[in-house]
Formats: C-alpha cells, sequence, structure tokens
C-alpha cells in the first residue's frame, strides 16, 4: 500500500504533539512502515515535506536507528536475543536453529515474504531468558523447539498469542502501534506472570512486607 | 533481610495496571498533597530522603531537581528515561507493565516540583506492549484529571507525550536521548552545558529513569523517615531488583538497598542444581564482573564501587560454572561494537579493535602478546570516549581478566566451545542432553 493524504494527515497530528515538530520524527517514520512495510523514498519525501527538512536529514536519522528498516521485511519479523543474557542460556542455539531451517541469515526474508530472522541485543526481559520477539511482542523462555513452532504456526496463518498475552499481529500493524496514532485495542492482557511476581509471592508467603508508613 | 515489596506490592491485583487498580491502594493520593506544597519543597522532599537515580549513575535526584535554575522565562521539560535496554536490565519494563501509574503519578509530581508543562516518556520502540500499556495510563489519567489543564483545581497544567524510539542502544544515554527526542540521530552531546541548563530545545530539563520517577510518589506520601527506614545512609530506600542468569528462580525481587547479593540470590531459588556460582555483574554488562567471593557484599552504591564494580541498574546476572568467561566478554563486545554511535573516534575504532580480538580468543587463536594490545585498546578508550558508552565498553576485558586470566591464556589454543561445552548453559540443557 502507498502512502496517503490521510498519512500525511496523521503525520501532522503527531508533529502537533510536540513543542518542536521534528520530535515526531521518530513516531512518524514509524507510522511510514506501517503503511508501507519499511522506510521508502516516498516515505522519506513525505517526512521531510510535513516537517520542512530536506530528505537527507530525514535519510541520516532513519539510517540511524535498526528498527527502520530500508527493505521490506517478513511479514513476521522473528528477533532471536543473542545478547549473552540470552544467547548463553540458549539464544545462540536457538539462532541457529531457526537460521538454519530458513535457509535465513539475520535481516533476511524467507522466500515466500513471510518470516525475516533479527539477531537483536538486549530485549529488558533478561529474567525471561531465552527470549525472542514477533513483530516485536515477547516471546519468552524459548527452546529451539518452541521457536520451530512459532514459526511453523505464524506461517501457517494460526493465531499465536505472544507470552504476556497480545495476539501477534503482521509487522505493519505492530508499527501502527509504535506510532502511537490510537489505541489498538490489545492493552488489555495480564500485567504480570510468575516470573514478575516471583519476589511478591515469596513475600507473601513468608509474611514479609515493606514496613507500614506512619499515618501522615 | 526480607522482601519489601512497595512498587510491586500489588502486582497480583489481575487490574494493577489499571487507573481503579492503583488507585484502590491508595494511589493518586500523593498527588494532592505534592500540589499543596510548594514546588521548592518537594524538591527539598526528595533530597532529604536521598533518593538515588535508579538508572545507573546513581545521582542525587533531588540534587538533580535544584539545578533547574527557576524563574528564568524558559520552559522547563522533564524526560523520562524508559530506553531500558541495558543487557542484564530488565526492571523498568515490568514496572511499566503492572504498574504504570505510579510512573505517571510520579511524572506529574517531578514536572510540578521542576516547573514542567511538558513531559516525555521515551520507551525504547521494541516493546509494543509497554507502549500500548503507558499511552493507556496516560490516557486514563487525563480522563480523571489527573494529568491536562488546571491539575486539581491547582492551576498546574501538565501535558504527557508517550514517545517510541526506534533500536538503539545509545538512545539510553541521557544527551543521546534529548537529541533523539529532538528527531534527530541519536548521539551524545558534550557535557558541559548539562541538561538542567540545556537540555531539550536547549532548555532546562531533568532527565529521570522509569524507577526513579515511580519512587516519587511513594516518597510524598509515606514521607522521608519511612523512605530512609530502608537501605543505608549513602543508598536509602527500596530497590526492584531483578535476577537472571542460572538461577533457579528469576525475577523481579523488591528488598531494601543493603541486602547482601547471597540474601537475594537465595530468594531467587540459588543456583542452577549441581552448580556454583562463576561470575555475577550487579546491574548490566557495564559494570565490572565480580565472583563468588563477592556475595557477601551488600547491594549498595558505596561498597559495589568498593568491591570495584557498580550497582549500575541492580538487576543482577549470574552465571554458573559452565560458562565461558571469554564467550561473555566476546559477545558483550559484539554488543558494544554494534551499539557504538560512531561519534567518537576511541569507542568507534577501538570497540572494532577489541572485538576482532577477542572473537581471536573465543576461537582459540588468539596470541598472548594480544592481551597487552587489549589492555592497551580498553585503556585508550576509557575516559577517552565521548560518553558512557565507551567506558562501558571498556570495562568487561580488564574485569574479566583481573579474575579469570587463565581462560583468555587458554584462547591462543583452545576455543572456549572445546572448554565449556555451549550446551550445558543453555535452559534447556536437560532437555536436549
Amino acid at each position: 500500500m502507498a502512502l496517503t493524504e490521510l498519512t500525511r494527515a496523521e503525520m501532522m497530528d503527531l508533529a502537533a504533539r510536540y513543542p518542536q515538530p521534528r520530535s515526531a520524527l521518530l513516531p512518524m517514520l514509524h507510522l511510514a512502515q506501517s503503511v508501507e512495510g519499511y522506510v521508502t523514498g516516498d516515505a522519506i519525501v513525505m517526512c521531510a515535506e510535513v516537517l520542512g527538512l530536506t530528505t537527507a536529514e530525514v535519510k541520516g536519522v532513519a539510517s540511524f536507528y535498526t528498527m527502520f528498516k530500508d527493505e521490506p521485511v517478513g511479514e513476521y519479523h522473528i528477533g532471536v536475543c543473542i545478547n549473552p543474557g540470552c544467547g548463553i542460556l540458549g539464544g545462540d542455539t536457538i539462532w541457529e536453529t531457526l537460521s538454519a531451517d530458513l535457509g535465513v541469515g539475520h535481516d533476511e526474508v524467507t522466500e515466500d515474504g513471510k518470516i525475516s530472522l533479527e539477531r537483536i541485543e538486549c530485549q529488558a526481559a533478561c529474567t525471561h531468558a531465552p527470549v525472542m520477539t514477533a513483530n516485536w511482542e515477547f516471546m519468552d523462555n524459548m527452546t529451539p523447539e518452541k521457536a520451530r513452532q512459532l514459526v511453523e504456526d505464524l506461517r501457517a496463518g494460526r493465531e499465536v498469542k505472544s507470552t504476556r498475552g497480545p495476539v501477534i499481529r503482521d509487522f505493519k500493524a505492530c508499527e501502527r502501534t509504535l506510532a502511537g496514532i490510537d489505541d489498538d485495542g490489545f492493552g488489555d492482557v495480564p500485567a504480570t506472570d510468575d516470573l514478575m511476581l516471583a519476589g511478591l509471592r515469596y513475600a507473601q508467603e513468608h509474611d514479609m512486607q515493606a514496613p507500614e508508613a506512619e499515618v501522615i | 533481610m526480607p522482601l519489601t515489596p512497595v512498587i510491586t506490592a500489588h502486582w497480583d491485583d489481575p487490574d494493577s495496571f489499571t487507573l481503579d487498580g492503583y488507585r484502590r491502594h491508595g494511589g493518586y493520593s500523593a498527588l494532592p498533597k505534592a500540589l499543596g506544597m510548594d514546588p521548592d519543597a518537594v524538591i527539598g522532599t526528595v533530597k532529604d530522603s536521598g533518593l538515588r537515580g535508579r538508572g545507573g549513575a546513581g545521582f542525587p535526584t533531588g540534587l538533580k531537581w535544584s539545578f533547574v535554575p527557576q524563574n528564568d522565562g524558559k520552559p522547563h521539560y522533564l524526560v523520562v528515561n524508559a530506553d531500558e535496554s541495558e543487557p542484564g536490565a530488565c526492571k523498568d519494563i515490568p514496572i511499566m507493565l503492572a504498574n504504570p501509574h505510579a510512573l505517571i503519578e510520579g511524572i506529574i509530581i517531578a514536572s510540578y516540583a521542576i516547573r514542567a508543562d511538558h513531559a516525555f516518556v521515551y520507551i525504547r520502540g521494541e516493546v509494543p506492549q509497554v507502549i500500548r500499556r503507558v499511552h493507556a495510563a496516560v490516557r486514563e489519567a487525563t480522563a480523571a484529571g489527573y494529568v491536562g489543564n488546571d491539575i486539581l483545581g491547582s492551576g498546574f497544567s501538565l501535558n504527557i507525550v508517550v514517545h517510541s524510539g526506534a533500536g538503539a542502544y545509545i538512545c539510553g544515554e541521557e544527551t543521546a536521548l534529548l537529541d533523539s527526542l529532538e528527531g534527530k540521530r541519536g548521539q551524545p552531546r558534550l557535557k558541559p552545558p548539562f541538561p538542567a541548563v540545556a537540555g531539550l530545545y536547549a532548555c532546562p530539563t531533568v532527565v529521570n529513569n522509569v524507577e526513579t520517577i515511580a519512587n516519587v510518589p511513594y516518597i510524598v506520601n509515606n514521607g522521608v523517615d519511612w523512605f530512609r527506614s530502608f537501605g543505608t545512609d549513602k543508598s536509602p530506600g527500596f530497590k526492584v531488583f531483578a535476577v537472571s542468569g542460572h538461577v533457579q528462580r528469576p525475577g523481579v525481587y523488591e528488598a531494601p538497598l543493603g541486602i547482601p547479593m547471597a540474601e537475594l540470590l537465595e530468594y531467587a531459588g540459588g543456583i542452577r542444581e549441581g552448580h556454583d556460582v562463576k561470575f555475577w555483574l550487579p546491574g548490566g554488562s557495564s559494570v565490572p564482573m565480580l565472583t563468588k567471593d563477592h556475595l557477601d557484599l551488600p547491594l549498595t552504591y558505596e561498597a559495589m564501587v568498593e568491591a570495584g564494580s557498580m550497582l549500575g541498574t541492580g538487576t543482577p546476572m549470574v552465571y554458573d560454572d559452565t560458562t565461558s568467561v571469554v564467550r561473555a566478554v566476546t559477545g558483550w563486545l559484539d554488543f558494544y561494537k554494534h551499539e557504538s554511535c560512531g561519534k567518537c573516534t576511541p569507542c568507534r575504532e577501538g570497540n572494532w579493535f577489541i572485538h576482532d580480538i577477542l572473537h581471536r580468543f573465543d576461537q582459540g587463536h588468539g596470541r598472548g602478546e594480544q592481551l597487552q594490545v587489549l589492555d592497551n585498546v580498553c585503556g585508550q578508550i576509557l575516559g577517552r570516549s565521548f560518553c558512557a558508552l565507551g567506558d562501558a565498553a571498556a570495562t568487561p576485558f580488564p574485569a574479566a581478566m583481573k579474575y579469570f586470566a587463565d581462560e583468555f591464556e587458554t584462547g591462543t589454543s583452545t576455543p572456549s566451545s572445546a572448554v565449556f561445552d555451549p550446551a550445558a548453559s543453555t535452559v534447556f540443557s536437560e532437555v536436549t542432553a
């Protein structure tokens, strides 16, 4: 799908949220990716027009950030954390398994356009290692077997849920969430899981609590 | 030392992340108190509490707020650093998922204190679930009249913008974050001037970590004495610790600062069955590693520095005796090389050197004299880089050499994988064995 006047209007909405419009450039690029799947030449031009920047300035920004893609990714963009926190605990094995299975390497897409792989850095979920992402939704405590299943299910068009709750949507839908344009309706999922509650549960089971404050 | 859930106390409520869930346990009751105080008195309270930044550097929060010049005729800004990307750090993301309103209430109070009418939450881009949740929390708080014009009839107005990053670890560095938030490449700025004087749009700006700000409502509500009843004189308060690695029960554990690492490890179920602690990092890959000889140390800013490390983000990563130090350090340098922004030469070029040489040791092709080269290059990066990313990159190797020099010697003839079977380090080693 190509960028439209609606995209331009939404970009202008984003720009209006900030004291200085240029601050909206990252969300605007996410928005462009939500329409076209990657940052196209047209997207660079539209961002530049909306913000009164040169295309070189916009391109310079887009090329700095790893989430902005200069060619199409898969419908499902799969990240495998290979930072030692995850890599040593199994992420490296998962990467080798998936990459060999799919016959694609870092930042490459399968021939059917369904799956792309990325070696990702720390996802701030080390307690849940080894961690993967599917269109940036968390997939926690993975194994090579679970990783294979995930990819197989996504390729077959079966509904897959993040281990934290939300349904995994396609790459463009996720990018719209990141642009922050509107409520995507996927917020009503559990807040926590066993690992986030590990300390609280231990405290409850052993009658530990923070000292009560004096009434002020 | 017992666990003391405060920020995490109600995370088992299914609606802990909603306005109702937060208010049920006293949420948003600190706000009218703060709005009834003089802004300087709010700064004074936070200063007296001794709260120190939870993002890694541990700078006193109230002091940072007090650096913002007042009556200068310029807009002031609060920017929340929610770019949690430090390898090993995984405590801000859970806070935003389970208790985003503590962050929002803290933002309103902090903005009032520093006289900011715009606040920004800069969240790393790779976490849509967090981004949608913080957006939802801001919408709820706005609808309830806690955010917007004339908050609770106080005359104070605030607009909060939730902002997505796009994948760049360097944007956790506060001045790089500000450039990124201005719609530029996220590269650090020369300091001084510090953000408190010339930050976002060259206006006075406070940049605080998520957990730091989430502490504020509890301090305002319960008072300085209560807050100081946790922790030590130099490290007061409680901490959302997140323990990861080869432990039996990885997860989030909230305890007073000063809890010995051994006790925290015990809460996390101890190291994997049949194994010993080999090395651990108190808070992220950017702080020097310690060994099992350091487990009895209290987790405070001061004790960690004394032991030659840092508390950092307070998210200990623990590795057992199946782990190759050479492999871990090489992996971290892959990361720093990838994330170096390229602005300054020592970090941009130095990381390529360290990275390339370390890979030779990891593959068993190192040469003895290259250990000296590594040491020299780290020395050329440390303190000579534009920002702390360079310093961080120069940290893992010297720290590892201090305790495990023999493993690097082995790397002159033997690949790390031949000495430490990578399969044995995985969490699914039992499954695949």
